[in-house]
C-alpha cells in the first residue's frame, strides 16, 4: 500500500475544496493507504473543536473525528492556528500541532503528495 | 543518506493570497527538518516563481511599516540566508515588465546565494529533477 501526504489550505467555509481533501483522504485511507494531513493557512480553523454543524456550512470535526479513528495523522500548523485565534487546549484531541517541517517529513517519506490550495 | 528534491512552483502573486507566502516560509522549514528525520535523510526544496507568481517579488517593500506583517522581500531575503536556490523566471518578469535589478538580494548580509533569474527551461529542469512537485 501506499503513503499518501496531503497538504490541504483552504478554509473550512466557502468552497468545497476543504471538502474534498477530506473525501480523498477518506477514501484512500479506506483502501488502505497510509495518510497524513497537513493543514495550513485557512484549513487550521477547522481544527477547533465543538463546531456546529449546521446543514448549509462545510463541517470539519466529525469528518476529521472520523479520519482520526481510521489512523490518519492529522496535524495543523501552531502559527496558522493560533494566528486565527484557536488555543491548543480548544483543539479537536489526537490532532496534532507543529511547525512546517512536519509537513516536509511526511513528504521525506511519501509515495505521492497532493497540495490542495488555498485562497 | 538520501536526499528528496522538491519543487515549489508559486503560480499566484503575493499578496492576493496567502499560499504564495506560505509556499516561502514552507521552503525554509527544509532547515529545521532534520529533527524529525534520520541521520543522513534530508529534503531539498527549489523555490521557483513563475507567471503571476513573479508578482510581489520586488526589493523596497514596506509591508512592516504600513501593514505590521513581514514583507515578502524579507522572507526572500531569509531564503537565500538558508541556502535556498530561488529561481524567477526571466520570461515572466519581461512579461509584466518587471525589470531584473528589482529583486531583492541578501547580500548584505551575508547571504552566499542570489535569486536566479532564468530561463522557463531551468525552471522546468528543476520540475523534472524533484521527486515531489507542490503548486503553491
Amino acid at each position: 500500500m501506499g503513503n499518501l501526504t496531503i497538504g490541504c489550505y483552504p478554509g473550512l467555509v466557502g468552497s468545497m475544496t476543504y471538502d474534498f481533501a477530506l473525501k480523498l483522504a477518506d477514501a484512500a485511507a479506506t483502501k488502505g493507504h497510509k495518510v497524513s494531513i497537513w493543514f495550513s493557512g485557512n484549513a487550521t480553523g477547522s481544527v477547533k473543536a465543538n463546531q456546529k454543524h449546521l446543514k448549509d456550512y462545510s463541517t470539519g470535526e466529525k469528518y476529521l473525528k472520523a479520519l482520526l479513528e481510521k489512523g490518519v495523522e492529522i496535524c495543523t500548523c501552531e502559527a496558522c492556528t493560533v494566528a486565527r485565534g484557536v488555543k491548543k487546549d480548544e483543539g479537536i484531541p489526537g490532532i496534532q500541532w507543529n511547525a512546517m517541517h512536519w509537513y516536509l517529513a511526511k513528504i521525506y517519506s511519501a509515495d505521492r503528495v497532493l497540495l490542495i490550495g488555498g485562497e | 543518506m538520501s536526499d528528496v528534491k522538491l519543487a515549489f512552483v508559486v503560480q499566484k502573486p503575493q499578496y492576493k493570497g496567502e499560499t504564495s507566502r506560505l509556499a516561502i516560509t514552507h521552503a525554509i522549514a527544509y532547515q529545521t527538518v532534520e529533527i524529525l528525520l534520520e541521520d543522513g535523510q534530508t529534503v531539498t526544496p527549489k523555490l521557483c516563481f513563475i507567471g503571476e507568481g513573479v508578482l510581489g517579488l520586488q526589493k523596497g517593500q514596506n509591508a512592516m511599516d504600513l501593514y505590521g506583517i513581514t514583507s515578502t522581500e524579507s522572507h526572500m531575503k531569509n531564503a537565500l540566508l538558508v541556502d535556498l536556490d530561488v529561481l524567477v523566471c526571466k520570461e515572466d518578469l519581461a512579461k509584466y515588465g518587471i525589470p531584473e535589478a528589482a529583486m531583492p538580494s541578501a547580500e548584505e548580509m551575508g547571504a552566499d546565494k542570489s535569486i536566479q533569474i532564468v530561463p522557463f527551461t531551468e525552471i522546468q529542469k528543476a520540475v523534472e529533477e524533484a521527486k515531489h512537485v507542490l503548486f503553491f
